[in-house]
């Protein structure tokens, strides 16, 4: 196993823990996921699947939950979406 | 995108506990066995992070024999047809028709959340919700922690936050200490359970601890910065970098609902056997009721003799559950919440996260399905696991029935069960 994984964040390449959730690592940098409808910044409430207000954009996909998702090697990340 | 089609004979929805012993159970059994999960590995949330490679209890568990069991993770039920015994699923890159002959559900509870001003700050989150990130890679040696809420679930937040080097500065209980000290004393007739409490002692040692005390207030710019709390009639602010709140659970009940099974005070009815009101579909763990780790496990084991034709030999498991079942009623009465809570909104506080509904907006409107109508609250991503349980608290708003899709799912995925389903 990989001593640390890399991943791009809003461009900026940075490097993870393996098996760290992409939720883990933004927070972990205080990075927030996404705006809410009225425009506040938002991060992950329950950690398991069920509020997705953790929702990013992976990949070109947008509305993917960060905190369950594993960070995989090259993953782009995007913030700050609806 | 391809969809998977696949055929088991016992499909069992959740990887916590009573899944997996489900599981294990099938797989001895001889039957073709299937479990689904929507998180990245099995274990649920009381074994996130555990692997099948130590000595621990949740290895045992987690070692499931894979001749006779497919596991399917990262992938969520969206949909279900109890007619045709299928359920839809989907996962990042792929999506899955699910035939089954039986089927157990154990899908688990979430944390229920209450409203408060500032409560939608980043680093406000869920205390499992916090211990579940920590576990997935989030540092928090040495930041400052509140810990609040109720139920037990804080006090093994706060000793796994504490033990891995974060500043638990205090764990804020709700309950009154007059209803914690009974609840203590209850518990005498289930030893092992005390064994559990002692356990988390030493983690939790110099970790301040008070009853009576709950949020008022989160405060931030942007980002969290202290809360403010109620405690023994005072207000006390405390600087924080995380704030772990969660008050108590509530069942994880939509796919069971949607099956048509009979639903009784938010929980899923059982019989003896674990069976549901509908053919062939089982339940166990926490849909039927709040009971812990134990309760779990022997559901599980239950469900899936049952479901495999050896109900016959559910007698000694069955015998052992009955022990445990005053247990759950008894954590509902101890950790009931304090009606001082419905109090904490302000007419500009977000209920709904998704929405951004606030207080203000819902307070016209007699029921849930109005307040839906008029506002949008509940109609987000999250289709009212968050917003519902906190109405339901704050107003006596009782739920709708459920709808499919449970979750939000892809485009592709929705066609591809109009297709196969003609509907």
């Amino acid at each position: 196993m990989p001593e640390s994984t890399r991943i791009v964040v809003n461009g900026e390449e940075i490097s993870t823990q393996p098996g760290a959730t992409i939720a883990a690592v933004l927070a972990s940098r205080g990075i927030a996921c996404r705006r809410s409808v009225t425009g506040d910044l938002r991060g992950p409430l329950c950690g398991m699947g069920i509020c997705y207000e953790c929702r990013v954009e992976i990949n070109g996909i947008p509305n993917c939950r960060s905190c369950q998702t594993i960070c995989e090697p090259g993953m782009e990340v995007s913030t700050g979406g609806g | 995108m391809a969809a998977e089609k696949k055929c088991f004979d016992v499909l069992i929805v959740g990887g916590g506990p009573a899944g997996l012993a489900a599981a294990h159970r099938s797989a001895r059994a001889g039957a073709s066995t299937g479990i689904v999960d929507d998180n990245p590995a099995l274990g649920g949330q009381i074994w996130r992070g555990e692997t099948p490679h130590n000595k621990s209890e949740a290895a045992k568990w987690l070692n499931l024999p894979r001749t006779h069991v497919e596991i399917l993770t990262g992938t969520h039920v969206f949909h279900a047809d109890a007619r045709s015994r299928t359920l839809f699923a989907e996962s990042r890159l792929a999506n899955f028709e699910l035939h089954y002959n039986h089927l157990i559900l154990a899908t688990g509870a979430r944390e229920r959340f209450l409203p408060f001003p500032g409560w939608t700050l980043p680093n406000v989150m869920a205390a499992g919700g916090l211990q579940a990130m920590a576990k997935s890679g989030l540092a928090i040696r040495g930041k400052r922690i509140v810990v609040a809420g109720t139920g037990p679930l804080l006090l093994a937040v706060a000793a796994y936050l504490a033990k891995h080097g974060a500043n638990v500065t205090m764990i804020c209980e709700q309950a009154s200490f007059t209803r914690l000290v009974r609840f203590g004393l209850g518990l005498a007739a289930q030893p092992s359970k005390i064994v559990q409490a002692l356990g988390l002692r030493r983690d939790l040692a110099g970790v301040p601890f008070s009853a009576n005390t709950w949020p008022m207030k989160a405060k931030g710019n942007g980002v969290l910065q202290s809360v403010v709390l109620s405690r023994n009639g005072h207000t006390q602010e405390l600087a924080c970098d995380y704030l772990a709140c969660g008050f108590h659970l509530v069942p994880n009940i939509e796919l069971l609902a949607l099956l048509g099974c009979n639903i009784r005070n938010g929980f899923v009815e059982v019989d003896e056997f674990q069976k549901t009101s509908v053919e062939n579909v089982y339940c166990a763990g926490e849909p039927t009721a709040i009971g812990g780790l134990e309760s779990s496990l022997l559901e599980g084991e239950i469900a899936a003799l049952s479901a495999t034709g050896l109900q016959d030999a559910t007698g000694a498991l069955r015998h052992k559950r009955g022990k445990l079942s005053s247990f759950a009623t008894r954590l509902e009465t101890a950790f009931t919440i304090r009606p001082d809570l419905r109090t904490l909104c302000e007419a500009d506080t977000i209920v709904c996260r998704c929405e951004d509904v606030v207080h203000g907006r819902l307070t016209p409107h007699p029921s849930w399905r109005a307040a839906k109508l008029h506002t949008r609250c509940g109609m987000g991503p999250c289709q009212g696991r968050v917003c519902g349980p906190a109405t339901e608290f704050l107003f006596g708003w009782q739920p709708d029935s459920v709808r499919p899709p449970i979750y939000p799912a892809r485009f592709e995925s929705l066609a591809f069960v109009e297709h196969e389903l003609g509907a």
